[in-house]
């Protein structure tokens, strides 16, 4: 999939409250949609409903157990978070290595002149 | 020199850095407007315009970055903590262009021979945020090419949106 359509759809099954709260809960383990309909005051069509926003986003993934199919973060996710720190760390590299240029710099201004 | 990052639980990530100059040049680095416009700045091409930057505690500050194409953001955010010239506490949120939660920041600079020690503990923002940093492709120096959008128009027009 496209990177931005992949994108949109992220931030669309992000834009809702309910959507969060069970992204949050399924980040503690699996559950089924019983479960996650428990803090909720909706049905479980409802909840369903919401599960297949964030399944379609790709965010969670089901799987068949009997007449249950519980649900999980998608591993994707996690390995967003890992990208995103190694994105990080790279954004962060740069801008402190132009740091060490700029202090380079600000030493000659004070007492201490030695490199 | 290399650069560590690492998280605690799941909530918290822990920078260091060594630099040769010591703790008052870092905090100066930290604090003037002047300084902090030549280097906080991520992908080439970036620039600081405005950047506002009131150091002392309850001070409030505010940095604007452009890319020089129309697109941009912000972020503003207030010291709780300044302690010359080894630890700054101050928390800030980005505009991208509704606000994300707020993110707390410590950040210290303990001598370490002729140089300083720098720790930075901020939180780890949460799945939407992180979306949200990805999308606009900069924020605290993002490095865009992760996305592999540099050489596609649509990225910059993301940006504006």
């Amino acid at each position: 999939m496209d990177v931005m359509q992949q994108l949109d759809g992220v931030f669309a099954a992000l834009s809702d409250p309910t959507r969060r709260s069970i992204l949050a809960r399924l980040a503690k383990g699996e559950a089924t949609v019983m479960e996650l309909a428990e803090p909720f005051e909706m049905t479980q069509p409802a909840i369903s409903r919401h599960l297949k926003v964030l399944e379609t986003a790709g965010l969670i993934l089901r799987r068949a157990e009997g007449t249950k199919r519980p649900c999980r973060l998608a591993g994707d996710g996690v390995d967003a978070i890992e990208q995103w720190l190694a994105m990080l760390h790279k954004a962060l590299a740069r801008n402190y290595d132009r740091l060490d240029a700029v202090l380079a710099d600000v030493k000659p201004a004070k007492k201490r002149s030695k490199q | 020199m290399s650069l560590t990052l690492h998280t605690e639980g799941d909530t918290i990530i822990v920078v260091t850095r060594r630099f040769a100059a010591p703790p008052k040049a870092l905090f100066r680095a930290h604090t003037e407007p002047e300084l902090i416009q030549r280097w906080l700045l991520g992908p080439d091409g970036w620039t600081m315009p405005v950047c506002i930057c009131e150091a002392r505690p309850h001070g409030k500050f505010r940095y604007e970055w452009v890319n020089g194409k129309g697109a941009g953001f912000h972020v503003t955010g207030e010291f709780l903590e300044l302690e010359p010239y080894r630890r700054i506490v101050h928390v800030e949120r980005m505009h991208l262009p509704d606000p994300t939660p707020e993110n707390h920041v410590e950040t210290t600079f303990d001598p370490d021979g002729d140089g300083t020690a720098m720790t930075v503990r901020m939180n780890l923002p949460d799945t939407a945020t992180r979306a949200r940093m990805l999308a606009t492709g900069m924020a605290r120096g993002m490095e865009a090419s992760y996305l592999r959008l540099e050489a596609r128009d649509d990225f910059d027009m993301l940006g504006e949106r």
